[in-house]
């Protein structure tokens, strides 16, 4: 297992190294700059600035400048935040995000993994449809709305907790934006335990742990949760590396100083250095996430196994 | 954990799949009164989607001068009010729904067949094919999507084929990682060994035993990725690539609503409904297919 | 602020909503503090480098210019407080008052020559570098033709500043008050790599900088070097980077924000017409909102009875009673009416009734060789945003009874102005904002080889000269003539469609007195009271 480990972190390499030539191209092929604003600049202004980000170079030298500065550990300035460099804006927002998006998943599997699997248990009983019917709903809401109507109902009307600001991470200015981060997360997971579930209950070992006589609670605890678990994990490598870096919507509604933001805002503004960051960064969680859920698979199912 | 509660899924008795299976699985299908009853308030909207803007007396892109903004009201037909432009809001959503409901269909289908077919054969095949199918998938998540719509956008101009390529491009990755989660378990079960041992190809052992054996976590998956599929339609709206005015969708129309809660309440009610209405309907459908399609209920 | 005007604001607020908690965090109670919803995270806090209002609101609270404005956007004597205008117009003598940095080094007017050759240099690569241009060699030190050495600006002696201009020209001054044109600390900048973050820098404005979270606030605190710091009555000001007009319009309503800039869009302003009141600032704005034509050969739009058909059918009253309703003024002009020495006349059928318009409109697109049966198909960008698309909505509808089949086209805002620049248009929603409160950027605009001229391609000698003749003109009636026939050639060639003059649209707490509303918006923290209770 260390050597598959060690073996994967390597591939890590080349396929980051993919991912941002990839992007590089892709971003500056796009049209639209980064000075294409409201305000059309004079030529010579803008030569200024083209000249002052090395955008007047050929795209290839761009490119292995770039390379260049990022193995060096450099992220180069922002385009867009001119007083900092990508690395500190990431650095600054990211424990912001991660205790966000942490917290989000957290309740989520609190939450939606004991409603899940009591549906499943009680399948087409009253709990399931209950339990159903309200993920569901959480399920069609998005989060653009969902946001700005709990901002309105508890921050305004109510006023019980604060309706947006991040005020050092204060508790109550948490419990909004991770309830609303959550909802959808809640609801997905539930929806995919109950089905899991119900799978693995009607499978063929389950029904032999039964006739075995085995006592229910120790079938469902010992045999059903943890195969059920799989697919679960499949979907939450990939949905924790997109829920800790941010939501955009949830930033911007609750005044939360994450990095969410970067990711779209880096890329309206055409701000390219930004941009590549956040790529990195999050190809980089991606990466570890799945590589995290492949090794989970043999612990939730020894029968797995890796070869070579 | 031990062996023995090692197959997760089904017993080696799954029949090999027969022509009957659809008879078989349509037969289970139409005694599940829930699944038939959203079947056929699926079947409802999508004939009040197509048919329904040739009886409403207002066009899509009609401007009704003196009703900017009104709620519900019968006084000029506009029964479910108007938008902030004047035009009749019970029109728009059915225009809506037609793209919204199109690219729902295509675009969770294209990542369905793509996603499944993507991560079966990389979880059976295994071994270093698994590990490169899987770090293009790595990499499709990590590239910048915005980009990657603009560029298209560039490329093709703007045609609506185009939402269903972008949206299809990124929503099979979850279902491809699932499935071959799913499949990494299945193919150690004694039945798919048997059936290797006794010769069975494997393009059979794909399609007959792997992939139908993981189907309750990748239905379940589809009706999630419907909501998905539509609010990202809206995104790609913003972007230019999605839907044009005076063209709408459901994703468009309650983004457009969120704005006016306060003061407009039906603006966002009125698709937000629709919407739900068709997930709900969805979702029982799906429960209802998965049972149907379980090799082990046969 | 204090515990006082807070509580008050929260009653009146209560008042109308019913249920608000009082902020938690009030100061000691003699310290006056306010908190701004800003907007956006500024982008940067060097004064050379700022490009939109959310910076300047902050770097104006930190850097005192020459000339600066005050809180009626008027100009008021800053860090000089007298100068002399000689040579025809074409040198300025600058007397310096005796100021301090905060950290107590004088300001002399080295530190402006400073600030201006800095301004020029490439490197630094200023936005509004051109507005410096009229200064003897600025042009060709900018295009990094010269050394920065050369710039006609000198210190005479510590307190003295003379600036050599090549030409006359009427708004240098306004140029001046632009926080590009502060003098900056010398001694600070000499190490340029993060000069401006709280703990590096100086400031020689009513207010330093304390604290600087990147999009989670930014405090500045009054400045006791402050040359006027006796008459600032404001301890401390907050402003909170939040870029969803909503949730700053939330924290307002919740009492914790004072001042919310920008907070309500028109799908929201009524019902805070209704709901709050006196808090809502509705004022003028040098900005207009227009359509440019792109007026190249061969474009159909190159066909001038065509583009007096398009101005002819807009109503721009239902566009900004109906649609916008936040009182901006239909606009039959390019000039918005509230800028300085705004020039006069207006488009020649502003008078004419409506059906009279349309069917001048349609006899034009019949001349024209459309109708009916043979439809003018015309495409429309406009930049992502909901106004924007309420807008492009309602004039394809209203251009629709000449047989004008318009295809919309919304892309996000790089994507638009990239399309304009590259002249890839039909019709394109514009948005011009002056940088200084002068008609200059938006006739510049149209001239020779300015912004809108090389995207639209409208190329009129005439007005060139008009509007090269105005710039030199130092007689304001005079040059208010020259700009107005220059206006008026522009009009009479429907060159452009305008729609209405902006507006702009903040939230101030009834509590705080000062805050006036000015075409410039720049509201100045240095005159901000609490109202005598």
């Amino acid at each position: 297992m260390l050597s598959y480990t060690l073996k994967r972190l390597l591939q890590a390499i080349p396929t980051l190294l993919i991912v941002i030539t990839i992007s590089f191209f892709l971003m500056r092929v796009a049209p639209g700059g980064p000075f294409d604003g409201e305000r059309q600049l004079p030529p010579e202004i803008e030569a200024n600035l083209m000249a002052a980000y090395h955008l007047d170079e050929p795209l290839p030298m761009q490119y292995l400048r770039y390379m260049g500065n990022l193995l060096q550990g450099d992220f180069g300035p922002s385009f867009k935040y001119k007083d900092f460099s990508v690395t500190e804006l990431i650095a600054q927002g990211f424990p912001v995000s991660l205790e966000i998006g942490g917290l989000a998943i957290l309740l989520a599997l609190l939450v939606g993994l004991p409603l899940g699997i009591a549906a499943a248990l009680k399948r087409n009983s009253t709990v399931d449809y209950l339990v159903m019917g309200t993920a569901l709903t959480g399920i069609a809401v998005p989060n653009f709305v969902i946001a700005p109507i709990f901002a309105l109902v508890f921050g305004v009307l109510l006023a019980w907790l604060p309706a947006g600001g991040w005020n050092g991470g204060a508790l109550p200015n948490l419990i909004l934006p991770v309830v609303a981060l959550s909802i959808q997360q809640i609801a997905y997971i539930a929806r995919m335990m109950r089905a899991s579930m119900i799978e693995v209950l009607g499978s063929h070992f389950i029904r032999t742990a039964r006739a075995k006589g085995l006592n229910e609670g120790e079938v469902i605890w010992r045999h059903a949760i943890r195969p059920a678990l799989l697919p679960i994990m499949s979907y939450l490598g990939p949905a924790i590396a997109g829920i800790i870096t941010g939501s955009v919507v949830i930033e911007q509604i609750f005044g939360i100083p994450g990095i969410g933001r970067y990711f779209v805002q880096g890329a309206l503004n055409r701000d390219y250095t930004l941009v590549m960051g956040t790529v990195v960064f999050y190809g980089v969680l991606i990466v570890l996430m799945n590589l995290i859920v492949d090794l989970l698979y043999s612990a939730l199912d020894p029968q797995i196994r890796y070869d070579d | 954990m031990t062996t023995d509660n090692s197959s997760i899924t089904a017993p080696p008795g799954a029949a090999p799949v027969g022509e009957s299976l659809g008879r078989d699985a349509w037969r289970r299908l139409t005694q599940n009164r829930a699944a038939m009853a959203s079947l056929a308030l699926l079947v409802l909207i999508v004939i009040v989607c197509v048919a329904g803007p040739w009886l409403l007396p207002w066009g899509l892109a009609e401007v009704d001068w003196n009703a900017f903004g009104t709620g519900p009201t019968l006084e000029g037909a506009h029964y479910l009010g108007t938008d902030a432009n004047g035009r009749d809001l019970l029109t728009r959503v059915l225009y809506g729904g037609r793209v919204s409901l199109s690219v729902a269909l295509v675009a969770s289908f294209v990542s369905l067949v793509i996603g499944v077919l993507y991560g079966a054969i990389s979880g059976y095949v295994g071994g270093r094919t698994d590990n490169l199918m899987m770090r293009f998938v790595d990499i499709m998540y990590s590239l910048p999507f915005m980009f990657l719509v603009i560029l298209l956008m560039v490329v093709f101009g703007r045609n609506i084929f185009l939402i269903y390529a972008a949206i299809g491009a990124v929503e099979w990755l979850d279902m491809a990682r699932i499935v071959r989660g799913q499949t990494l378990a299945l193919k150690r079960r004694e039945y798919i060994e048997a059936a290797h041992a006794l010769g069975v190809r494997d393009s059979k052992i794909v399609t007959r035993h792997l992939i139908p054996n993981a189907i309750g976590p990748v239905i379940v998956y589809v009706t999630l990725t419907v909501p998905k599929v539509i609010l990202l339609e809206s995104f790609l709206s913003f972007l230019g690539l999605g839907v044009q005015e005076p063209l709408t969708s459901w994703g468009v129309l309650i983004s457009e609503g969120v704005d006016m809660m306060e003061s407009a309440p039906w603006m966002l009610l009125v698709p937000s409904a629709f919407l739900a209405v068709t997930l709900f309907c969805l979702n029982f459908l799906g429960d209802g297919l998965r049972d149907a399609l379980d090799p082990r209920t046969r | 602020m204090t515990s006082t005007p807070f509580s008050k604001i929260s009653r009146h607020l209560l008042a109308t909503l019913g249920g608000i908690t009082l902020a938690a965090f009030a100061l000691p109670a003699q310290a006056f503090s306010i908190n701004i919803a800003n907007g956006a995270e500024p982008g940067t806090l060097d004064p050379q480098k700022t490009s939109g209002t959310w910076e300047t609101r902050v770097t104006r609270a930190l850097f005192e210019g020459l000339v600066t404005y005050a809180k009626d956007g008027s100009l008021v004597p800053g860090l000089a407080d007298r100068w002399e205008v000689s040579d025809e117009g074409k040198t300025y003598t600058f007397h310096l008052r005796d100021a301090e940095w905060s950290d107590g080094e004088p300001i002399t007017a080295e530190d402006a020559v400073f600030a201006l050759r800095r301004v020029l240099d490439p490197a630094i690569a200023n936005q509004n570098a051109n507005l410096y241009y009229p200064i003897v060699n600025a042009r060709a030190i900018n295009a990094g033709d010269e050394s920065a050495d050369a710039l006609g600006v000198e210190a005479v002696d510590s307190h003295t500043l003379r600036i050599r201009l090549t030409q006359p020209t009427a708004w240098f001054l306004q140029a001046l008050a632009m926080t590009e044109a502060a003098p900056l600390p010398e001694h600070v900048i000499a190490n340029e790599a993060g000069w401006v973050q709280p703990g590096n820098t100086v400031s020689s404005g009513a207010f330093t900088l304390n604290e600087w979270q990147p999009q989670s606030r930014i405090v500045v605190e009054k400045n006791p070097h402050f040359h006027a710091a006796d008459s600032v009555a404001v301890d401390k000001v907050t402003f909170y980077p939040i870029d969803d007009a909503g949730s700053a319009l939330n924290r307002f309503r919740t009492g914790e924000m004072d001042i919310a800039y920008s907070s309500v869009p028109s799908s929201r302003f009524a019902w805070a017409r209704e709901n709050l009141g006196d808090a809502l600032r509705v004022g003028p704005l040098t900005a207009e909102y227009f359509y440019m034509f792109n007026l190249h050969d061969g474009q159909p739009l190159a066909d001038k009875r065509v583009r007096e058909a398009l101005n002819l059918a807009v109503r721009r009253d239902i566009i900004t009673d109906q649609i916008l309703g936040q009182g901006q003024p239909p606009s039959f002009w390019y000039v918005p009416r509230n800028t300085a020495n705004a020039p006069q006349g207006e488009l020649d059928f502003a008078g004419m009734p409506m059906d009279q318009r349309m069917a001048r409109a349609k006899e034009l697109m019949q001349e024209a060789g459309y109708g009916p049966d043979h439809p003018l198909h015309l495409r429309l960008n406009y930049n992502t945003l909901e106004d924007h698309k309420k807008i492009a909505v309602a004039v394809a509808a209203m251009w629709k009874p000449l047989g004008v089949e318009v295809e919309l086209i919304n892309s996000e805002a790089a994507v638009h102005y990239a399309t304009i620049r590259e002249g890839n248009f039909e019709v394109a929603r514009y948005g011009m904002v002056a940088t200084i409160n002068d008609p200059f950027d938006f006739l510049n605009a149209y001239a020779d080889n300015g912004s809108a001229s090389r995207s639209s391609g409208y190329h009129d000698a005439t007005y060139d000269a008009l509007v090269a003749e105005s710039t030199g003109e130092l007689d304001a009636e005079k040059r208010r003539q020259l700009m107005t026939q220059a206006q008026q050639r522009l009009l009479d060639d429907y060159a452009l469609l305008p729609l209405y003059d902006y507006v702009s649209v903040h939230l101030v707490s009834p509590d705080l007195q000062g805050w006036e509303s000015n075409p410039m918006d720049v509201h100045p923290l240095r005159y901000l009271q609490e109202s005598e209770q």
